[in-house]
């Protein structure tokens, strides 16, 4: 742990405040490496200079009530930062400068965080893969013979965190984007309970889906990072009142007693055998932690993904509908009105949002609507039910987070179907809106990262954060990969 | 195959998104293997379940219906593709 760098967030902070490191040298060190880091193709647009002249003044006197002080913090190219370029990695948007700030942003820098720069993503969050973006592939850390994917869709994210080109950062998570990436990079991600973090400010995707969230090196990270970002906010009606604790100081490993139910129905199709080796060894740690062990059953598993792929889309099609070349960002010329709307949504999205916006207008479609969408919506109370059901037997609820690890990048973007496979185990939490955590938990025989994900009952992150907090320091989990990239 | 060429044409415009014949070959197949796929739905037994729009548990907050003045104009159309400094532009509607 030389570098700067290598330093977790919790760490970085604590030297900032007993003055053993400044902000300024702290920033330049995210800086220097994430400049000799273009390859991956992390960053879609930087603040570095603002960053720096930030940090220079931030050292004239350190703030030690301040959570995040000092910390260079890049986001996901989500959320919308007043006066920087926001663009949901989509042509739609290029040289979209919001007026305003996320409430979730807004938060890090009230904390005395700084702005690093926007980080890249699936367009408009609609992939597993970081492949639709219209800024081009995010690569992996990690390698194989060929490049890989970081998963997707906060997958600049993921690589960023990973490779240290940022302290860390908040994500976004509609069907696992948030941990299904963090497992691919061998990085932690936690989706919130939905409600938790104000959406206010966050380009929508699935409005009854979408929940932000950290992205991180560790357990303990997050949790400080989720006590920043959580909370109730008028802007957001659908935010909740509840309290937020302090998670990174209420963190403990100690989880004796706790029961972590194991879901049968999560042994999918195609599930690589590693995985369910990993799966086990995750098992065995819990119970050697003093946990309570229980076979559980979510029947509808395997309906969820079929669910998520009808409400997800429904929801874009209608949030989408905003992009009409008038207001901000791209407009195509036409010879009438209608003629320029078409031409600015047919030139300025992608064929992976085409695709989940015909989908989402075709189900809410006259004649079609009781046969998909309200069917899907009856479904997705079934596997809402499943988790009450079983929360009322145990506390946490252990699976791995993907059927595989990291692919090649290619491998899946001509098959929609594979590629919405990956989200198959993380689904199910979205649609009962429930706390989920990604963490990594071993390699494959490939050196490349997986992960186990917990899943809570609702506002229960505390015992989510606990239960990974324990495994983690059990795990012992280290990074591996060189840096081949420089 | 529920989704035809006329299909695609027909959600296309509901979409306003411009179609043409590569567009719509490649939608056709697309979107006939998204909706096989979400069709394993039929096994699932829904009677007497109520459709779950949201998994928020409160009741939906009200904010007190006050005036406040957020964001100027000049603001909001400095995103604007083309204006003219008090209202956006668009393509003529009414000859």
């Amino acid at each position: 742990m030389s570098e700067i760098y290598n330093l977790t967030l919790c760490q970085l902070i604590e030297k900032i405040k007993s003055k053993e490191i400044s902000c300024e040298e702290v920033t330049k060190s995210f800086i220097n490496r994430a400049s000799k880091s273009k390859k991956l193709n992390c960053y879609i647009e930087d603040t570095f200079d603002q960053a720096l002249k930030k940090s220079k003044n931030q050292d004239n006197k350190i703030e030690n009530d301040k959570k995040l002080f000092g910390a260079p913090i890049a986001v996901k190219d989500l959320f919308c930062t007043k006066g920087v370029q926001t663009t949901a990695s989509s042509k739609m948007l290029e040289g979209f400068k919001p007026e305003y700030e996320s409430t979730v942003t807004a938060k890090l820098w009230n904390e005395g965080a700084n702005l690093l720069g926007k980080l890249n993503c699936d367009e408009y969050a609609m992939g597993s893969s970081n492949e639709t973006s219209h800024f081009g592939n995010v690569i992996n850390p990690y390698k194989n013979d060929k490049d890989l994917v970081p998963g997707g869709s906060s997958g600049g994210s993921a690589s960023a965190v990973a490779a240290c080109l940022t302290s860390a950062t908040v994500g976004t998570d509609t069907g696992g984007s948030i941990r299904q990436p963090a497992s691919f990079t061998g990085t932690v991600g936690l989706k919130p309970t939905y409600g938790r973090c104000s959406r206010w400010g966050i380009v929508a995707f699935a409005s009854s889906l979408d929940q932000a969230g950290p992205m991180t090196k560790d357990v303990k990270d997050s949790a400080l990072l989720l006590e920043v970002i959580a909370g109730h906010d008028d802007k957001d009606s659908t935010s909740a009142k509840n309290k937020v604790e302090p998670f990174s100081q209420k963190l403990k490993k100690d989880i004796k007693g706790l029961r972590v139910g194991i879901p049968k129905e999560y042994k999918v199709d195609g599930i690589s055998k590693e995985i369910l080796n990993l799966w086990e060894k995750g098992i065995e740690i819990v119970k050697s932690l003093g946990c309570e062990v229980k076979e559980i059953s979510l029947p509808h598993t395997k309906y969820a993904l079929p669910t998520y792929y009808i409400i997800a889309p429904a929801e874009a099609s209608s949030n989408l509908a905003r992009y009409d070349g008038v207001r901000y960002g791209f407009r195509a010329e036409g010879k009438d009105l209608i003629e320029m709307y078409e031409n600015t949504r047919s030139l300025g999205f992608g064929d992976e949002v085409k695709r989940r916006i015909l989908i989402g207008t075709y189900v809410l479609s006259s004649g079609y609507y009781d046969a998909y969408y309200l069917k899907a919506q009856r479904v997705r109370r079934l596997i809402k039910n499943d988790f009450d059901e079983v929360f009322k037997q145990v506390d946490t609820i252990l699976t791995p987070t993907t059927p595989s690890s990291a692919f090649a990048i290619g491998e899946n973007i001509n098959d929609p179907i594979a590629m919405y496979l990956n989200d198959v185990l993380t689904v199910p939490a979205n649609l009962a809106g429930l706390p989920a955590i990604s963490i990594s938990a071993g390699y494959d025989q490939n050196n490349l990262p997986l992960g186990l994900q917990l899943i809570g009952k609702p506002f229960d992150e505390q015992t989510v954060l606990n239960n990974a907090f324990a495994i983690e320091q059990s795990i012992n989990f280290k990074p591996n990969f060189k840096d081949w990239w420089m | 195959m529920p989704i035809t060429k006329d299909t695609v044409k027909k959600i296309s415009k509901l979409s306003r998104i411009a179609s043409n014949k590569k567009f719509e070959e490649n939608m056709i197949k697309d979107l006939n293997s998204i909706l096989k796929f979400v069709e394993q739905l039929n096994e699932v037994k829904i009677e007497n379940i109520e459709p779950l729009a949201s998994t928020v548990d409160q009741e939906l907050i009200k904010r007190e219906d006050k005036v406040s003045l957020m964001n100027e104009k000049k603001d909001i159309l400095s995103n604007s593709p083309v204006d003219n400094g008090n209202f956006y532009v668009v393509p003529k509607v009414i000859e």
